[in-house]
């Protein structure tokens, strides 16, 4: 399974860049993740939400660190889900100092039962999800905090477009 | 606390919901004093508006007193009185940086949906359906504002919340409207609606110096209501065919400018035409009703501009494109850049340049809410505006 998306962020490339560099922050705008510990060396452990209140995780490592221009990672061998993916930042058109941000992810999700888990987890659909992932990720950078309405009080998901709250306080 | 839900088409009630609370770092909670039913919540009522729910707490034109802040808000304390814009923008994207803060590319977490239907998403708005948002309305004891740091004016003079109430929605909209008409000295300029929006527009010409203003309406009080407060010369289309009207008027020229203050619930006199759209929307195949801008464009002289503050929700048929083209006409748009007018207009409105409450009709407890609507709707009793109070 393939995405790719795009988003503009008005904020300087080098800010954007040391956000996602840190791999730490980045549960904080990719909701499936629960959370990213650096291990050293490049590498990392993953841990992602699965249903039933489950975690699946995998080990990753960064095969490319183009400061302010581009990241790029993937899973070890021996993962259950093999994943890869790379983040480009440019510098927007203009004086305007924003960065555009553009993603590309592809996943192996091993057949069945499992794959079926997964095909889940990374996907709601994994294209609605990446391109939910980056409109949180402006949010953080730009506002400072992923946006919450009632009808969607987790912020933007694109699941929660069919099953929205009534807009009504939360209780 | 209570609030005027929708409850499905042309059904609302007044129910008991929960209080809100802080869900982000810049929200403020504002204990509503004043708010008022908008020509715009009638698309919601009459069910044009899609991606409702049932539920859904209603309006987006309403003011109050700080009650809560969220641990980010510096510019607003508890027991401050402000006045909230309908809009709801973070003041730090591309579109809030050019001061498009309807445009605020960040506060519709629901984005997803706008963009299927109209290409982007634009900002999340108070209590206007889903595809914008999922914001409760301030139809209600209490409300949050998302961003209190960027959106509420606080209002430190004694003025009645009637005077002030409006700089929410309608008085920046009819401004931003006669604004976009780019008026020169000696403009005329023609206006489609004289609801208080269309009465704003006027009002804002003159202001901005039209040499004349002209009303268009069906309903007597109204026109007599435009021509009181803004000197606007009366056509009534269903007495007169309003280009005819508007070529004797303007003595072959046309209007410079044409403001359609309608929007997509536009009435047409014409039995056959009315009976197309009506025909298409049922089928689904057209979503709005352009009587109204169709009309300003024909009319329109060459050259001159078209100022659309009506709200529109989808798809039109049969748009003169042929005579927007052909005569150089300039359309323009917008949900109001609210957040843009209110310091300007409070100060007009205390050097009383203008007193916006001129446009109130009716004062009701919000418990009436529902048949508020329904009075509005209808026109009943010379119905302009109504002001509910919680």
């Amino acid at each position: 399974m393939q995405a790719k998306t795009a988003i503009t962020i008005n904020r300087p490339v080098e800010d954007v860049y040391r956000f996602w560099r840190d791999l730490t922050n980045l549960p904080s705008f990719m909701n499936h993740l629960e959370s990213v510990e650096v291990t050293g060396n490049g590498r990392s452990h993953w841990t992602a939400n699965a249903p039933a209140g489950r975690t699946v995780d995998w080990d990753a490592e960064l095969v490319e660190d183009e400061p302010n221009q581009r990241l790029a990672w993937r899973s070890l061998d021996g993962s259950q889900v093999r994943n890869s993916g790379s983040v480009s930042f440019t510098p927007a058109p203009g004086d305007g100092g924003g960065t555009e941000v553009r993603v590309e992810l592809s996943y192996d999700p091993p057949g069945g039962a499992l794959g079926k888990v997964v095909a889940k987890l990374f996907g709601e659909e994994p294209q609605q999800q990446v391109t939910d992932d980056l409109r949180r990720l402006k949010q953080v950078l730009e506002t400072g905090a992923v946006v919450r309405s009632e009808g969607s009080p987790e912020g933007t998901r694109s699941l929660r477009l069919v099953t929205q709250r009534p807009a009504q306080p939360v209780d | 606390m209570r609030a005027n839900c929708w409850m499905g088409k042309t059904s609302l009630e007044v129910r008991e919901v929960p209080d809100p609370t802080i869900l982000n770092a810049r929200d403020a909670i504002v204990r509503v004093t004043s708010t008022a039913i908008c020509g715009s919540d009638l698309h919601l009522y009459n069910g044009y508006i899609p991606t409702m729910r049932k539920g859904d707490i209603l309006g987006h034109e309403f003011m109050g007193e700080v009650v809560e802040v969220g641990p980010a808000v510096s510019s607003l304390k508890v027991g401050d009185r402000v006045v909230v814009p309908f809009p709801i923008a973070c003041g730090a994207c591309f579109a809030c940086q050019r001061e498009l803060y309807s445009l605020c590319e960040n506060t519709n977490p629901n984005a997803a949906i706008a963009e299927k239907l109209m290409g982007h998403s634009p900002a999340g708005i108070f209590g206007y359906s889903h595809m914008l948002g999922g914001y409760p309305g301030g139809q209600a004891e209490y409300a949050r504002v998302p961003f209190a740091d960027v959106g509420p004016i606080v209002i430190e003079d004694d003025l009645p919340d009637e005077q002030v109430l409006f700089l929410s929605d309608i008085l920046p909209t009819g401004y931003m409207g006669a604004e976009m008409c780019d008026i020169q000295p000696g403009d005329v300029v023609a206006v489609w609606g004289a609801g208080p929006v269309g009465m704003f527009a006027m009002a804002s010409a003159r202001l901005l110096g039209a040499e004349r203003v002209i009303a268009i309406d069906r309903f007597p009080y109204r026109l007599r209501l435009a021509a009181e407060h803004t000197g606007a010369e009366p056509v009534n289309y269903e007495e007169t065919d309003v280009a005819e009207a508007l070529q004797w008027l303007t003595a072959g020229r046309g209007p410079d400018a044409c403001i359609d203050a309608v929007g997509l619930e536009a009435h047409q006199s014409n039995r056959a035409l009315r009976a197309y759209d009506r025909t298409k929307q049922a089928a689904r195949l057209e979503t709005d009703r352009p009587h109204a801008l169709r009309e300003a464009i024909i009319s329109c002289r060459n050259g001159g501009t078209v100022s659309v503050i009506g709200v529109y929700g989808g798809m039109v048929d049969k748009f003169p494109m042929g005579s927007v083209m052909n005569r150089s006409l300039t359309i323009r748009n917008g949900q109001c850049h609210a957040h843009r007018y209110l310091r300007p207009l409070l100060e007009r409105i205390r050097d009383r340049e203008i007193d916006p409450s001129f446009v109130i009709s009716h004062r009701l407890p919000l418990d009436q809410a529902p048949q508020g609507f329904e009075m509005f709707r209808d026109k009943q009793d010379d119905c302009t505006k109504i002001v509910l109070t919680p």
